[in-house]
């Protein structure tokens, strides 16, 4: 199991520069070894998809990538540096800066415009109103909702609302997006959507790391992490596209 | 994050639930606008006070033979007239009563028949001196007063009060006219200006004569020098303590007094008089207060119950702020911005409805009420502070979250 994320790298467009490190990370809620000795590399430039059923203990995977959790031992290195040495200001600054994350619930604030919720992490970064707006303008139109930044979550459609959630975690220009069955909740058209532009992201050379128990997703990724019971069935690398 | 930032995201989060915040704000509401009419209440009867002092001739020291605290057996002071003409003509001493204006001894006399003719009008006559005119605060509508010649050949002439002079002269100017006392003709030399009355007297209601021709002609009695009262005018309102302790040692030494107990003359202030009259006003006062008192805590209490109902529903929205940068001490604030808003809106309001109270009031009850806008911006803040104390709990449970937890939440 040791050996499956010797991954050949020179069939993938990354960098040598590392973005994760996960070095034997157990994670326990109170009985419950929810994660057993995970080890993980992932390079930056990569595209991730990390693959396993409900219980596998993925989504907890997923917070401690994300800093929003932290592992109970082993060592996590997020662009080299150490997350567990981390307070929580820490914490909340690096996920800020570093990470984009989308969630399969959207989790855009109602009551405020599809403009507003893209400017969020950006006004907790500290960015001046005026060139919030800007960015945030930008990060739109890059999702094709230029003409959609004063509507509300409410009057878009489920597809549209994930695009403004990209936005979002797009906006502070972070090396790592990270994204949480993001088309959970959406159609198959909205899907292909929102699956096209993290390929375009990703193209772009920013880290992705995908997380899903759908099958389909997974075929077409150029690494897949399969998870069972809290620790790493497989790391292969898919069709090269 | 900025302050601007926070502030706006609260009344955001504020302008969300319109109806549920205006609700929250209404026990503040009714906090701040008892406190506005509390004081307000307050102020306009200090403002009655001072006024009706005026109107008395402020600075106004009363001195008065015998003393009401040593009755017992040595009762009956005030019908011994231990006062005299020359104990009123030590205070005006300079040198021994710097603090001393004017001072006015009087002599009265009530039940006065005044004829005019074919008119007479019963009224009280004082006996008193040019200085009183100062010393009381009054003005003349019409003539002069009365002088020191006029003391010294105690002179047959008066100067009416203006309700007097309409009572025996209608219309018409007294002024050189003459009123018979006793079948002595008085010229009337002079009319006061309209002073309105005190708690016990119509201060427009009597006849004033030069104090000689009072002990000589109206009073009569065995010892012409004696004094029923003397007013003092301090130097200034802030100057009648010390008034008042020149005069006690003055007189205290003139009557050859050692122990303040034994004291034959008593010195009380308009103040003391008026101070027991308003008094009256404080049972509204202390009752205005237990309603503002009781009712900010319950609206604190208020919008504490409805910040934790708010951090419980907005669970996910904390965790998706904490997962996208926001750190403990943010987040706090955001909780404790709306906390304040909600206090700020109560308290605009509530100053609203005070200063409406306070027009309208007035017209139900007989206290007049005064707004200041110093305790309008004092109040304002004391909801705002309220706001911020009960929302301490709920921001802090805000901010305790952990993001995971958070987002999960359905």
């Amino acid at each position: 199991m040791a050996n499956v994320s010797a991954v050949d790298r020179t069939t993938l467009d990354v960098s040598d520069e590392v973005m994760i490190s996960l070095q034997s990370v157990d994670k326990w809620f109170g009985q419950f070894h929810v994660l057993k000795g995970i080890n993980l590399t992932v390079y930056k430039g990569e595209r991730i998809v990390i693959c396993g059923p409900s219980g596998s203990g993925k989504s907890t995977l997923m917070h401690i990538l994300g800093c929003l959790d932290v592992p109970t031992s082993g060592e996590y290195l997020l662009a080299g540096e150490d997350v567990g040495a981390m307070d929580e200001i820490d914490l909340a600054e690096v996920r800020n800066r570093r990470i984009g994350f989308v969630f399969q619930q959207f989790n855009l604030l109602p009551s405020l415009s599809a403009q507003r919720n893209v400017e969020l992490p950006l006004s907790y970064a500290g960015v001046s109103r005026e060139r919030r707006r800007r960015r945030a303008r930008e990060a739109l139109e890059r999702v094709g909702l230029g003409d959609r930044v004063e509507h509300r979550p409410g009057e878009l459609s489920g597809g549209q609302q994930q695009r403004v959630a990209v936005a979002r975690a797009l906006v502070t220009d972070p090396a790592l997006l990270l994204a949480d069955e993001p088309t959970g909740n959406l159609d198959s058209t909205a899907s292909d959507d929102v699956l096209r532009l993290f390929d375009e992201l990703h193209q772009q050379g920013r880290t992705v790391v995908l997380i899903t128990h759908e099958a389909e997703i997974a075929e077409h990724a150029a690494r897949v992490i399969r998870i069972r019971d809290g620790a790493i069935a497989s790391d292969e690398s898919g069709p090269v596209s | 994050m900025t302050w601007s930032d926070i502030l706006r995201n609260g009344w955001d989060a504020i302008r969300t639930h319109k109806l549920r915040s205006m609700l929250t704000s209404l026990g503040i509401l009714m906090g701040i606008a008892a406190v506005v009419l509390t004081v307000g209440l307050g102020q306009g009867a200090q403002q009655q006070v001072s006024k009706q002092l005026a109107s008395l001739g402020g600075n106004l020291l009363i001195v008065s033979p015998g003393s009401s605290s040593t009755g017992g057996v040595r009762g009956g002071f005030g019908s011994a007239s231990t006062l005299t003409m020359a104990d009123a003509t030590a205070l005006t001493s300079k040198t021994s009563a710097p603090d001393v204006n004017g001072v006015a001894p009087i002599l009265q006399s009530s039940n006065q028949s005044l004829v005019n003719g074919a008119t007479n009008w019963t009224t009280t006559i004082v006996g008193t001196t040019s200085s009183w005119l100062s010393v009381r605060g009054r003005t003349l509508e019409s003539g002069r007063f009365l002088t020191d010649a006029d003391q010294s050949s105690a002179a047959a002439v008066t100067v009416l009060a203006s309700d007097t002079a309409t009572e025996l002269f209608g219309p018409l100017n007294p002024v050189g006219q003459t009123v018979t006392v006793n079948s002595v003709p008085y010229e009337v030399v002079g009319v006061l200006t309209s002073a309105g009355s005190d708690s016990t007297t119509n201060l427009d209601d009597q006849a004033i004569v030069p104090f000689s021709t009072a002990s000589q002609r109206i009073v009569g009695g065995t010892n012409r020098t004696s004094v029923q009262t003397i007013y003092i005018k301090a130097a200034s309102p802030g100057r009648l303590s010390a008034a008042y302790q020149e005069a006690n040692t003055i007189l205290q030494y003139r009557h050859s007094i050692t122990a303040s107990s034994t004291s034959d003359f008593s010195i009380t202030t308009q103040q003391s008089v008026i101070s027991t009259t308003s008094s009256v006003d404080n049972t509204l006062t202390n009752l205005l207060i237990g309603i503002a008192a009781l009712s900010l805590i319950v609206g604190g209490i208020g919008v504490m119950n409805i910040m934790l109902v708010s951090v419980k529903e907005r669970t996910r929205e904390i965790g998706l702020r904490k997962a996208l940068g926001g750190t403990p001490m943010l987040i706090r604030r955001q909780f404790l911005s709306e906390a304040s808003m909600l206090g700020l809106s109560g308290g605009l309001l509530g100053v609203a409805l005070g200063v409406g109270g306070a027009e309208v009031l007035p017209h139900f009850i007989s206290n007049p009420i005064a707004i200041s806008v110093p305790w309008i911006l004092i109040a304002i803040g004391v909801a705002i502070a309220i706001g911020v104390g009960f929302g301490v709990y709920p921001a802090a449970r805000a901010a305790r979250l952990s993001p995971i937890d958070a987002l999960r939440s359905e």
